[in-house]
């Protein structure tokens, strides 16, 4: 019987010429993965149970995105045990503000994930790199400790399910919208412990920037990965930046897949996912009236150069809405600046928006944005769980960053077409 | 080795923002991560449980963040078990990890409500409703996964093969 991608990278990362899905087997990583939330937790651990060797000083990555720049004096401390660990172990990937990003925008830029790795991360949102062919996932932070000092880790191997994407998207629709129509489509558990992976001739209508946030919120629907075949589109994107050996894995013809699902993408409006599960989606045609106190447009879902110019486009010219607090944060510096030379951040600051430094801060009630009770945000995040920006009686809308745009234009929750109407 | 407690009863997608919300992860004491356990969801947890209590809850159980927290939270409040229908994937490893006993059984889930007193034997993978009488089988763990769990946790397990 065939393998699929997933099944195919990890037989070749654990050695053995086939897996099937639930064989349990042990595999080697090509990046370990920890934040400044997770890694204190994983340092601990490692510490406590007398670890002292790092498996490859190279291929360990901590980054100081969560809490930081940091939001008290206990974020300070975590930080700082962080940063001695990582200076002690000599560890090359330490990335502290100044340099930092947020770690799932920041390790596909600097070139440090690519097609064909193995990755394990201890932060759910690890699963953005099977957007560039990566077997890639997340974990705790006992798995972590255990994959910095030994590069290996155990998987139960994944069944999947297989999504064919055929048709091009209309204008306002990316990344964002296909998966959170399809995480309406099969519920936050739909794909529990499987890997989704990614196909069909819709793949070419979609950047390397869609591809990410699709993949990122794979987690959102249960999933272990969320991966795409490598084409052009990632090749280009990989070429002069990733560092490691580029090798492509594809899933054999005769791959068996739990299920199949057939997405058109023209057929797909703007979406939006209303508390307090990203799985209760609707189209923005059916969002009725819902007024907004703020609108959030970043994090590791959708703070990519694409998302800032979409959001531009929406926001050039305009204000926001009296009442609505806009906060936008580019996902790394390197993105920051791309912003500034094309404009848009003057375009931001010029329409009412507070533009902040990369943080993952809001998008997980952290810190800078914090709802009050009874406060409603439209956020390009990727959870609208009970408390998940505040209080518990605070609600996250999920949408793209078109709709976040629009929305913080007119104070209730809107598509990009109603902004932007008569202007194209 | 059996544990009995009595049991706090949560539905489907009980997410760990809710187990142990954001706010609070900016310490890895287990004690005060313990003293913040459910808040968003139970604010009354902290104040009634009593160790060996038992959680038991539907669908999903741990999905959303990958944070050990969570599962560190639970442990360190006194819950001697999680039963539930499923368990989200990455909450499902951190418990094995860090030695939190976890038992997959839609039987128990369904049969088994707030306040019943609960006995769970481990080593037959019997659940008892001492409440109501019933019982149930939970899924055994695969072989590899049982190491894991009598080597005392993942970082234990290594350290012994070195």
């Amino acid at each position: 019987m065939g393998m699929t991608m997933s099944q195919k990278i990890l037989a070749k990362k654990a050695g053995l010429a086939s897996v099937a899905a639930g064989q349990l087997i042990e595999a080697n990583l090509d990046m370990v993965l920890a934040n400044d939330i997770t890694a204190p937790v994983a340092i601990k651990e490692y510490k406590k149970a007398g670890l002292d060797s790092i498996f490859d000083k190279s291929k360990v990555a901590l980054v100081m995105d969560h809490f930081t720049p940091n939001k008290d004096i206990k974020a300070a401390e975590q930080c700082k045990y962080v940063r001695e660990f990582a200076c002690n172990k000599e560890i090359k990937n330490f990335f502290d503000v100044g340099e930092m990003g947020i770690e799932h925008a920041l390790l596909p830029e600097q070139g440090l994930v690519g097609a064909g790795d193995l990755v394990i991360g201890a932060d759910s949102h690890t699963c953005t790199y099977g957007a560039l062919g990566a077997f890639s996932t997340g974990v705790g932070s006992t798995d972590m400790a255990a994959g910095m000092a030994t590069g290996k880790c155990w998987f139960k191997v994944p069944a999947a399910i297989k999504f064919v994407l055929i048709g091009k998207p209309a204008k306002y629709i990316g990344g964002k919208d296909i998966i959170l129509h399809i995480i309406g489509l099969i519920g936050v558990d739909g794909a529990l412990y499987k890997s989704m992976e990614f196909a069909g001739d819709g793949l070419a209508y979609l950047s390397i920037d869609d591809r990410l946030t699709i993949a990122n919120m794979a987690i959102e629907a249960g999933a272990k990965n969320g991966i795409f075949p490598v084409d052009k589109v990632t090749l280009d994107y990989l070429e002069g930046r990733y560092k490691g050996k580029i090798e492509i894995f594809e899933a054999d013809a005769d791959a068996e897949y739990d299920s199949t699902y057939t997405i058109d993408l023209a057929s797909l409006r703007p979406t939006v996912a209303f508390p307090h599960l990203p799985e209760n989606t609707h189209t923005i045609d059916e969002v009725g009236e819902i007024k907004i106190h703020q609108s959030v447009i970043g994090s590791c879902t959708n703070g990519r150069i694409s998302d800032l110019r979409q959001a531009a486009e929406v926001l050039k010219g305009k204000k926001v809405a009296k009442g609505v607090r806009t906060i936008i944060f580019p996902a790394t510096q390197e993105i920051y600046l791309q912003a500034l030379k094309e404009g848009l951040l003057e375009i931001f600051v010029k329409a009412g928006a507070a533009v902040s430094t990369p943080t993952c801060g809001p998008c997980l009630g952290g810190h800078m944005g914090i709802l009050a009770q009874g406060e409603r945000a439209v956020a390009t995040t990727n959870r609208n769980f009970v408390g998940r920006m505040g209080h518990t009686e605070s609600e996250v809308y999920l949408a793209s960053p078109y709709v976040a745009a629009a929305s913080a234009v007119l104070g209730r929750l809107a598509g990009p077409e109603e902004v932007l109407k008569g202007e194209a | 080795m059996k544990v009995q407690g009595k049991v706090f009863k949560y539905g489907s997608n009980v997410d760990t923002d809710v187990i142990i919300p954001a706010r609070f992860l900016n310490t890895t004491s287990e004690k005060e991560l313990a003293s913040h356990c459910m808040v968003d969801i139970d604010p009354s947890f902290t104040e009634k449980v009593q160790a060996g209590d038992i959680i038991v809850a539907e669908d999903n159980f741990g999905c959303g963040s990958s944070r050990e927290h969570a599962p560190i939270a639970i442990k360190a409040s006194g819950i001697s078990c999680v039963i539930a229908s499923t368990f989200a994937r990455i909450f499902y490893r951190n418990a094995i990890n860090i030695g939190l006993p976890i038992v997959e059984s839609p039987q128990a889930a369904a049969n088994i409500s707030a306040g019943d007193s609960v006995e769970v034997d481990f080593e037959t993978g019997k659940i008892t409703n001492l409440s109501t009488g019933a019982s149930f089988t939970g899924q055994p763990f695969p072989p590899f996964i049982e190491s894991i769990i009598q080597a005392g946790g993942l970082l234990n397990k290594i350290k012994n093969i070195k």
